[in-house]
């Protein structure tokens, strides 16, 4: 009776604080890299609460059971070594979990780190974000337009991002549409991304970076492909172009609004990819031996 | 940079000419009240001087304590700057500085001291040694340690204190973005702290391997022994990487070499390799004595041998071997690739395996036990469940996909605290209580304790759970404010008002403290627990010689089955004892350290040379110095064994 009430109180605790985190960023996703994530995270959940109560229940009843108010005073434990078949069974129950998760995570580390498989058809859009103190600029270089602090994505269409930066590691982040990847000075890494749904999400930096960093923050905003290329168009004809010096500009350190330039920097000062970067990193790797890698790229031309 | 700009002058804020007030004024009622009262021959003989593995491990106790306090402070700003939206009680530059700080203050000059304060005072007893293998060099550890905290703790005041997390990625910590000499002295004081760790590394476990009571073969090590054995030969291995990673950072800051700069071919992401390859061992450094205090409180309280002593050795080994192979869990998000990260994902959730034996292990100590809520086992029944939600969050974190999506949220500042505060603090105020008894001859009261217990452990979830929905609402870590809109708000304000819990809690074991040092009985046994293990079959508290004889072991709980079998632990005669001398050299050499560093941070270079030779002429002196230490007659053993046995 006891322990039905027990479970009874549980479930209706747990209850409104699953409910609770539908509305919490990284589980309401708007992409299928962000869906993958969150689905990985309640999967996640749902295998660690089995440990968990395990735990908690083993240790409630031995803590009941064997307290020693309610043992006779002239009750001597018993010297027990141990056992063979209770062992097995707590490591072997934690080595099944463990196992499924493994799978898991590689199956879905490959998935998040490729182009959605449904929009594998699409050309996708390149974008070039890199940050300085404490700044975001996007660049499209095939859109040959330029953004400060915000940036405007077509839905349904896979999204390549090149990240690097001007100065220390920031780590680009749109919760609602993926997890994030680092931005480093000295190699450009890719992120892969898409959204499902029209509209305004919130991008960061993730990555400590200063004085600034805090509001260190982007807004994304996403929506159809016409009304996106129409944006463009608008961009080109309306915005100043970016010159070199305006460019070094808005590297200094500080915050800006948002600002729009047609051209990009990549013409002037290109991405360190390529035969500019000291050492490449990630871009469409899926299927490489990174290790090997890693170290043939290391050395500098 | 000209020379009074390196020292900050004149200072920003008018705090820290208040805080330099108040140093002075301490330093100045230190000195009046050793000379008022006469007590600097006393200090020299019985502390600065000491070898004794005892005293040794007292003095790195009440370091931890302090910098416990010092770490507690800056947690306490950090919370309350958080606590709304907006907040204008720090700025970002102050913020900055507050948490790191934190990090390197709690990580390494309150954890690492707290478990070689435990570890010096008891592995030597409880393996049934006189002291450690080399003395000397203990009591080295202990100054270089202390030294370099004092030069860490001294940059709040002269200079200012490093901004760029405790981790210290470069390039954000190097000259270009962290222009203040703060990391400057993260990199000297955590080097000359390191020195010390890694030379106790070597002493604790030549100590254990050469010193161990006849017939304590290693699988009759107790517990704590054992974690202590496998934590010092991670020590060992891990520590050269910081000294490297350390020095190579040094020589970036202070003389223009490009290790981890952005340009010239330097490898930013070469320093968080390095750090993690130190970093994540570090953890274990820390979580296995923990798990070693634990098996022996809970063993104690439930009354019975601990359960599956050898799947419990078997596990802390592998957990050692592979806190190796799980660096790159740190930084899943640098980009190396599916291929790479998959592998660290599984290596990393392959560690739970070997942990969760333990904490099953744990649960079947207590079966068919008896089981007493002391103060101590109250922290080890607590331990178990908050450390599984930390485990649990952990295996959630190591699954490189989602990871994408809580690395450097406050997801993940929720989960290490789940691990370390259960793990470290838990264990450690758990051993503290365990052993006090032993340390000073009297116990700390137990109602007072058990209250500090439910503050602690009530206002630690309130403070640390809602972090984990903040992360998952895209609160990134470090974060010095945030706006309304965000939403953080309401969740920050509980993490608040937990800390205000944790504060009190902390603030009653410390009345705990005083309180029973006034008024508790000295009147105990040298056994007041009903303990197990070697180190209770010794007067409390403990002579210099720890035992008048050699005690001879033939099992695990040598003294509970001399207590219940009958079985003779000391049969031996009382013959003359072999001590090392008190010395001071080791003081001395830690303080020329100290300027050392102190010189090193402000590139000033005489001094620097100067005391670098006084470094080298304390080493030679050493070489050179003949020193066969002295003996304690048979009488005076007998004396003292008589004036003990009457007093207990």
């Amino acid at each position: 009776m006891k322990i039905k009430w027990a479970f009874l109180c549980l479930a209706l605790t747990i209850l409104p604080v699953l409910t609770g985190c539908e509305s919490l960023m990284v589980l309401d996703p708007k992409g299928p890299q962000a869906e993958t994530q969150a689905n990985v995270i309640w999967i996640s959940i749902a295998t660690m609460a089995i440990i968990v109560v395990a735990v908690f229940v083993l240790l409630v009843i031995m803590l009941v059971k064997y307290r020693a108010s309610k043992q006779a005073d002239d009750y001597e434990p018993p010297h027990i070594e141990g056992n063979p078949i209770v062992e097995a069974i707590f490591i072997g129950i934690p080595v099944i979990i463990i196992v499924f998760l493994s799978v898991v995570t590689v199956k879905t580390t490959y998935q998040v780190e490729a182009t959605p498989e449904h929009l594998s058809k699409e050309e996708p859009l390149v974008v070039y974000a890199s940050s300085s103190n404490w700044k975001w600029h996007f660049s499209y270089p095939e859109e040959g337009i330029e953004t400060v602090n915000y940036l405007y994505i077509p839905t349904d269409r896979p999204l390549e991002f090149k990240l690097y930066s001007y100065g220390p590691i920031t780590s680009f982040w749109i919760p609602q549409l993926g997890g994030q990847k680092y931005a480093m000075a000295d190699m450009v890494t890719t992120l892969h991304l898409a959204a499902d749904d029209p509209g305004e999400y919130m991008g960061r930096n993730a990555n400590f970076s200063g004085k600034g960093f805090a509001e260190n923050t982007f807004q994304v905003k996403a929506m159809p492909e016409s009304e996106f290329d129409e944006w463009v168009d608008d961009v080109k004809k309306t915005a100043e172009p970016l010159t070199e010096e305006k460019f070094d500009e808005l590297l200094e350190p500080g915050h800006l609004g948002q600002l729009t330039f047609s051209g990009t920097h990549l013409e002037f000062r290109p991405a360190p990819e390529g035969e500019y970067s000291s050492h490449q990193h990630g871009a469409d790797r899926a299927h490489e031996t990174s290790h090997g890698d890693h170290t043939e790229h290391s050395h500098h031309k | 940079m000209s020379y009074f700009d390196r020292f900050a002058i004149p200072h920003p804020s008018p705090a820290i000419y208040a805080s330099m007030v108040a140093i002075g004024l301490t330093v100045l009622a230190i000195i009046v009240g050793l000379t008022y009262f006469k007590k600097w021959g006393y200090l020299w003989r019985e502390w600065l001087t000491t070898v004794d593995h005892k005293r040794i491990g007292i003095m790195y106790l009440i370091s931890a304590l302090l910098m416990l306090f010092r770490g507690g402070v800056d947690a306490l700003m950090m919370r309350a700057q958080t606590a709304v939206p907006e907040n204008a009680l720090l700025d970002a530059q102050h913020y900055n500085e507050v948490f790191t700080t934190h990090g390197v203050v709690m990580i390494i000059f309150m954890a690492m001291p707290f478990i070689y304060a435990l570890m010096n005072f008891v592995v030597p007893l409880q393996i049934g040694a006189r002291d450690v293998a080399f003395p000397r060099l203990n009591a080295l550890s202990f100054w270089l340690f202390f030294m370099g905290a004092m030069l860490f703790n001294i940059s709040f005041v002269i200079g200012g204190s490093p901004d760029s997390g405790w981790t210290s990625y470069f390039p954000l910590a190097g000259n270009d973005f962290s222009q203040s000499v703060g990391t400057n002295y993260y990199m000297l004081s955590i080097q000359i702290a390191g020195i010390g760790t890694l030379i106790s590394g070597i002493n604790f476990i030549t100590t254990i391997l050469k010193m161990r009571a006849p017939g304590m073969t290693l699988m009759k090590m107790p517990m704590f022994t054992w974690t202590a054995f496998i934590t010092n030969v991670i020590v060992v291995f891990a520590f050269p990487v910081l000294t490297v990673a350390l020095l190579l950072g040094t020589m970036d800051r202070l003389f223009g070499a490009n290790f981890f700069t952005s340009t010239n071919g330097g490898m930013d992401m070469l320093w968080a390799n390095l750090f993690w390859v130190w970093g994540h061992p570090e953890v274990y450094i820390l979580i296995l004595p923990a798990f070693g205090i634990y098996s022996e409180v809970i063993s104690t309280f439930a009354r019975r041998n601990l359960y599956g002593y050898k799947s419990m050795v078997a596990s802390i080994v592998i957990i050692s071997f592979f806190s190796f192979l799980v660096w790159t869990h740190h930084f899943f998000t640098m980009g190396q690739g599916p291929l790479t990260n998959s592998i660290f994902s599984i290596t990393t959730m392959a560690i739970a395996i070997p942990t969760g034996i333990k904490i099953f292990n744990w649960i079947f100590t207590m079966w068919k036990g008896k089981i007493e809520f002391t103060v101590p086992m109250l922290y080890a029944v607590g331990f178990i469940p908050i450390f599984t939600v930390g485990g649990v969050t952990g295996v959630m974190l190591g699954m490189a996909s989602a990871d994408y999506q809580y690395h450097n949220t406050m997801f993940l500042v929720a989960h290490f605290h789940y691990t370390i505060i259960p793990g470290v603090v838990f264990a450690m105020i758990a051993g503290l209580t365990y052993w006090w008894p032993k340390m000073f001859g009297f116990m700390l009261n137990e109602r007072i304790g058990k209250w500090a217990f439910w503050f602690i452990a009530i206002s630690f979830n309130v403070t640390f759970f809602p972090m984990f929905f903040a992360g998952l609402d895209g609160q990134a870590r470090r974060m010095y404010t945030y706006s309304e809109a965000s939403g953080f708000g309401p969740l920050n304000l509980i993490s608040f008002i937990g800390a205000l819990g944790l504060a009190a809690g902390f603030a009653l074991l410390v009345y705990n403290i005083y309180y029973s040092t006034r008024y508790a009985s000295r009147n105990i046994s040298s056994d007041p627990w009903n303990a197990r293990t070697l180190e209770w079959a010794t007067h409390s508290p403990v002579p210099a010689y720890n035992f008048a004889t050699v005690p001879e072991v033939h099992s695990i709980e040598a003294f509970w089955d001399q207590k219940k079998k009958g079985q003779e632990l000391f049969k031996g005669k009382i013959e003359k004892i072999h001590m090392p001398n008190h010395t001071g050299a080791p003081f001395i050499m830690s303080c020329i350290f100290f300027v050392w560093g102190f010189s090193f941070v402000f590139s000033m270079w005489i001094p620097a040379i100067i005391t670098t030779i006084g470094i080298f002429a304390c080493m030679a002196y050493r070489s050179f110095e003949k020193d066969d230490g002295y003996y304690i007659s048979v009488e005076e053993v007998e004396n003292t064994e008589k004036k003990l046995r009457g007093a207990s």
